[in-house]
């Protein structure tokens, strides 16, 4: 049983960890290591906070504890090694002793954001590989255990491990300096930051057997991330846009599946069931982005597609023409097959089924959607709406023969059954 | 202006799925109208936790608790033109969900300027 | 997980409000929750005053008093709405809040998470 205070500095840890290795990050200058002291200031805490009770500013205990042992250790001669001793390789000559004796002593105000923004940049470094970023992110930003990024991800706990060891010793061996990307670079290395929370959202949407709680918490986890971010850079459209888009996704969790698990489709969702306060937080958010006034990237386009949804009370009173117009946008940015896709189904909804077909009848030479499902049944849907049966069923027969899902391909057959009889 | 509503439903009636669709519908034709701002179900005492600060300690109390007439099943935020329409709101949802107790408690809001409804008693 | 943190102040409800250092102090909370990408929401409630209680009895009636109500102790002065990882992150905001205001009682309550089908 768990103490109340363990319980408590439990507690303690989630609201701090991040801010508290992103603090010695900025002075070590190496998130390996400052992960490894906070890690050693938790431990001081869970000796010392049972009789002393708990701090009236945990985050500054835990920050000093920490800095207090590297000093330790560097006034007894010890250089500041990693523990994983496989690792090999020294520090550089930015933590020579005496200069990182003189940060770690120097009483410097905290600029918590300015220092969360330093370790995201890095934890989601482009030299790093997607999973390494997402795993490092989670780690070290979201606060999860080894364990619960494996449980997540549906992957034995020593990978994780080694993805997490690999990826601190890459940004060791590359140099990678510890600092806030400026002009250009900002640009490129932010749209790698969203590229991560984003991808974490989405994993806690894929339907997988054998779901465990850790995936919903993924999603939460990816929406509390950019709120964090978007407080820290509230210039930024794209951040805003993002979480406006993931605001807007969350709010249709509790409809998107059935009780057997299976998911429905949007139009087909009980908006009964669609959370009113996470969309009017992911309105506001859009507002936020949009009141910025620069040219929509992708992520607010996004976003403000899924609003349209989100505004429609039932799917007939969706403003199509407005999604099809976004589209069009999103795929000036993107030049993506799948985007056409949809703005062919929006248009089709707007303008009526022959409109859509001319759309979706151009992308058939397209390479990439040659075994993507969706442009057969698309198609297959605006045949049936214009009375032309026969084609119709080739086209259900052919997309149910596309797709991987069990359902999606009764699904289909069954269209292609009800066409014959048409 | 901005109101808190809680809802304490009478125990002894329990929450079948088709009470609980009917909340859901009445929520989502309130939310089309922008009245409902936010509603949540709380779950039942054993999972509550209280906490009192007295003298400077904290006291953390878990549940379940032996006065459970104090604690609400649910809450809705709603927005609307007086407290005559919220009380009004209040029953129509306990017309739905069952015998109970329901509080209404004015919220501020921003949005509006000068001070509380005291004109509408 | 979400949770509903209420505030119940231990004193006798009065219309003075909180001083500007305490206001201060409790809107850093709330911006430090909302930093955290925890806080959904945050309101606070005008005295019970401007506000009413409705009971649905079983024979059907309604029956509706009028604030305000003697038994302040049970009233709501504020209450947030977190999304946290654990309950012990929800115990630990809701501890830094109570820290703040001195006086009353905290509820935690966690909320359902709404079914599917």
């Amino acid at each position: 049983m768990v103490s109340e205070t363990h319980r408590a500095i439990q507690g303690v840890w989630s609201i701090e960890s991040a801010r508290v290795i992103a603090s010695l990050a900025r002075i070590v200058r190496d998130v390996g290591l400052a992960e490894e002291l906070a890690q050693d200031a938790l431990l001081a805490a869970l000796e010392q906070w049972p009789e002393q009770g708990i701090p009236d500013n945990p985050a500054a205990w835990l920050t000093a504890a920490a800095k207090h042992r590297a000093i330790n250790l560097l006034r007894r001669g010890k250089m500041l090694e990693r523990k994983h001793a496989e690792l090999g390789y020294d520090l550089d000559s930015q933590n020579e002793p005496e200069r990182l004796l003189a940060r770690l002593q120097a009483e410097l105000d905290d600029d918590v954001g300015d220092d969360l923004l330093r370790l995201i940049f890095t934890s989601c470094h482009p030299v790093l590989s997607t999973e390494a970023r997402v795993a490092l992110t989670l780690r070290l930003l979201g606060g999860l255990s080894t364990d619960e990024i494996a449980r997540a991800f549906l992957v034995p706990e020593s990978t994780i491990a080694q993805r997490i060891v690999r990826a601190k010793r890459t940004l060791a061996e590359k140099h990678v300096p510890y600092e806030v990307p400026r002009g250009e670079e900002l640009e490129a290395r932010l749209a790698s930051v969203l590229e991560v929370i984003y991808l974490i959202f989405n994993e806690g949407y894929s339907a997988t057997a054998g779901q465990d709680c850790m995936r919903p918490a993924l999603s939460e986890e990816a929406l509390r991330l950019g709120r964090v971010l978007a407080g820290i850079c509230p210039q930024e459209p794209e951040v805003h846009g993002l979480v406006a888009l993931m605001e807007l996704n969350a709010s249709r969790a509790a409809a998107r599946v059935n009780a057997a698990g299976e998911p429905i489709l949007l139009l087909e969702q009980d908006r009964g069931r669609w959370d009113q306060l996470l969309i009017s937080r992911g309105l506001a958010a859009l507002a936020h982005a949009e009141a910025l006034d620069q040219p929509p990237g992708p992520y607010l386009l996004q976003g403000a597609i899924t609003a349209c949804h989100a505004r429609a009370r039932t799917p007939d009173t969706t403003d199509w023409a407005r999604i099809a117009a976004l589209y069009e946008q999103l795929g000036a940015l993107l030049k993506s097959p799948v985007v056409e896709l949809n703005r062919a189904v929006a248009v089709s909804m707007s303008e009526g089924p022959a409109a859509g077909l001319a759309l979706v009848d151009a992308l058939l030479p397209e390479p990439t959607l040659r075994h993507y499902h969706l442009l057969p049944a698309a198609r297959a849907e605006l045949l049936e709406k214009l009375g032309r049966f026969a084609e119709a069923r080739t086209e259900f027969e052919r997309a149910a023969l596309m797709t991987q899902n069990a359902r999606q391909r009764e699904r289909l057959q069954q269209r292609a059954r009800s066409c014959g009889r048409g | 202006m901005k109101f808190l509503l809680t809802y304490q439903g009478d125990r002894s009636v329990p929450a079948t799925p088709e009470k609980m669709a009917a909340i859901g519908r009445y929520g989502q034709e309130m939310a089309a109208k922008g009245v409902l701002l936010m509603t949540g179900g709380l779950v039942r005492p054993d999972h509550g936790t209280k906490l009192r600060y007295a003298g400077g300690e904290f006291t953390v109390t878990d549940g379940p608790f032996p006065e459970t007439k104090e604690l609400i099943d649910g809450f809705a935020l709603v927005r609307c033109d007086s407290l005559q329409e919220a009380i009004a709101l209040g029953k129509e949802f306990m017309s739905i969900a069952g015998d109970g107790d329901a509080e209404v408690l004015q919220v501020f809001d921003a949005s509006e300027g000068g001070p509380p409804g005291a004109s509408q008693r | 997980m979400r949770f509903l943190c209420i505030y119940k102040p231990g004193t006798t409800e009065s219309n003075t409000p909180p001083t500007p250092e305490e206001q201060a102090k409790m809107g850093k909370l709330i911006g430090d929750m909302a930093k955290a990408g925890v806080l959904l929401s945050a309101e606070g409630c005008l005295p019970s005053v401007f506000g009413s209680r409705v009971r649905l009895e079983p024979d059907g009636n309604f029956r509706v008093t009028d604030g305000p109500f003697p038994e302040t102790h049970e009233l709501i002065a504020g209450f947030c709405l977190l999304q946290v990882k654990t309950k012990a992150e929800a115990i630990e905001w809701t501890k830094r809040f109570v820290a703040l205001v001195k006086d009353g009682e905290s509820e935690v309550r966690q909320l359902h998470d709404a079914p599917a089908g």
